[in-house]
């Protein structure tokens, strides 16, 4: 028997401020500018919208982030449905589940989902936006300072230990995370919004400085600033709206934690499975329907691991997978085809979610995938901590 | 004029992880262990992350084990390892089972590697000491 969730919700509005080193307005700001556009994207006036989930980025934890404000600053009267998450970078595509889930169950007519984030601040690199904690003084507490002791930073150094351990259990090779690289590049050069559109080489890739090794720069997403909202209504009424309604199909989430002990494989082994096991059976759908992919790719690794754990390829054949360049223009999985959050725009789960709802849409215009069937999009968090599914189309059945 | 050196972040000793400290100042690797399902950890909370038991008892580890992963950092974060770039930070998986952040010394121009046998090498401070580990 079909889900009942299945084609239940459907994103019916898409708002997106301009993105990148873009200064001068606040998070409220970006956030106001992105849902006005939604609203309007969607047919609607604010008095149709009843639902408001909010999330802030890393301006969530070091100031001037978003939060539950955002419904006064937006004038929001009566809300039926209100919260402020973070799961990181899954909260994107979870917004859209809570969305669905409340829709559905009669809790609300119309939700939008808001992201806003300006970690950029002018004449201050992209590091800085993100290191900045590890250059705080003082001694750090207890156990949990052997991190900061060890000269363990940041979110590179968890993920380049993981790619590492990849590269070691599977063979993985540097030209093949490259090629995922290079790949997302060329879709970026076709697409107006991204921040970095000049294609690059392999040999491009192997140049840029290291990182931390395995990661070069170029296996690393960009840092922006910005704001993306979506709105999600019911199915029935998505049908009157004036765009065209991206189904909901499928929704999972999986999410298997940060522990030191033996036992876990959090590097190698991700959420990715039991998200994509949970929305594969709503959509009543698998891997081989998968028409296209737009996958959280904070690092060039995370798409590697995250195609495997979706069951592309089996475990550990994600680098054979994409070196022959599948994933890019003209491939046959076309994926990140916005050039991603490595070369497009970082807006945490949004960066993924928004150009899903593009191409489903058909918008894709010089980059538009030539089978926008079954979209699948994906959002991750955390040190491959926190991770949330979207199986996305443009028909309901 | 004199520049000082800035000094890398020195981990202070809170409740849960004293006796781990004292112990690192005797070049013991002191850990918990939880006498409800017998997993061992690093001395973080009162609770088992694997059960939740609050019953444990400390023990001192072997200071063997090996590296499940690691990286060699070329990125500039915190001005006390400026020197030090590019360095290799890890994840050590103990004999007894827990994982922790350190840095492989005693390479000796060798590449550290997923596998690679270790074992602690202390680097004394004033009130701390802190596991390093160097191929075994
Ligand atoms: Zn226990």
């Amino acid at each position: 028997m079909a889900n009942s969730l299945r084609g239940a919700g459907a994103i019916t509005g898409l708002g997106m401020t301009p993105m990148g080193r873009i200064y001068g307005k606040t998070t409220n700001e970006l956030a106001a500018d992105a849902v006005r556009a939604a609203i309007a994207d969607a047919g609607l006036t604010k008095q149709d919208v009843d639902g408001l989930l909010i999330n802030a980025g890393i301006t969530g934890f070091t100031g001037g982030g978003i939060g539950l404000g955002l419904q006064n600053y937006l004038g929001m009267e009566n809300l039926r449905l209100l919260n402020h998450m973070n799961a990181a970078g899954s909260t994107a595509a979870q917004m859209v589940q809570y969305a669905t889930l409340a829709i559905d169950a009669g809790m609300a007519n119309h939700v939008v989902c808001v992201f806003a984030d300006a970690p950029l601040a002018q004449g201050t690199s992209a590091g800085a936006a993100y290191g900045g904690a590890a250059r705080s003084s003082g001694r750090p507490k207890g156990i949990a300072g052997l991190h900061a002791a060890a000269g363990y930073f940041g979110a590179n150094t968890p993920y380049a230990l993981a790619a590492q351990r990849h590269m070691a259990l599977y063979g993985t090779t540097q030209d093949q995370l490259g090629t995922i690289a290079v790949g997302q590049r060329a879709w970026a050069t076709k697409n107006p919004l991204a921040q970095m559109r000049d294609p690059i080489t392999l040999e491009d890739y192997h140049n840029s400085r290291w990182i931390i090794e395995p990661l070069h720069l170029l296996d690393c997403c960009l840092v922006s600033n910005g704001a993306v909202a979506v709105i999600v209504s019911a199915a029935e009424k998505a049908k009157e709206m004036p765009r065209p309604p991206v189904y909901v199909l499928g929704m999972g989430q999986g999410h298997p934690g940060d522990v030191n002990r033996s036992g876990s494989e959090w590097e190698t082994e991700t959420g990715a499975k039991l998200a994509g096991e949970t929305a594969y059976r709503m959509a009543g759908l698998g891997p081989a329907d998968v028409t296209a992919c737009e996958l959280y790719d904070c690092y060039t690794y995370t798409v590697l691991v995250t195609l495997e754990d979706y069951g592309f390829c089996q475990k550990g054949e994600g680098g054979p997978f994409v070196e022959d360049g599948k994933l890019g223009p003209g491939g046959a999985l076309p994926t990140n085809t916005g050039g991603g959050e490595l070369s497009a725009y970082y807006m945490w789960g949004m960066t993924p979610l928004s150009e899903a709802i593009i191409q489903v849409r058909g918008d894709g215009g010089d980059r538009q995938v030539p089978d926008n069937s079954v979209v699948l999009c994906t959002g991750n968090g955390g040190n491959l901590s926190y991770h949330a599914a979207l199986i996305l189309s443009p028909e309901r059945n | 004029m004199t520049t000082e050196t800035p000094s890398k972040p020195i981990p202070e000793p809170d409740d849960a992880s004293a006796p781990f400290w004292e112990g690192s100042l005797e070049g013991k690797l002191r850990l918990m262990r939880c006498t409800a399902c017998g997993i061992a950890r690093l001395p973080a909370r009162e609770h088992c992350d694997a059960c939740l038991s609050t019953e444990y008892e400390w023990f001192d580890a072997s200071g063997g084990g090996s590296i499940r992963t690691f990286g060699v950092m070329h990125q500039k974060y915190h001005p006390g390892f400026y020197d030090e770039l590019p360095y290799t930070v890890a994840i050590v998986e103990l004999d007894e089972g827990p994982r922790l952040p350190t840095n492989i010394v005693g390479l000796a121009g060798k590449k550290a590697e997923v596998g690679m046998r270790v074992i602690v090498d202390w680097e004394r401070h004033d009130d701390v000491a802190l596991p390093k580990f160097r191929p075994a």
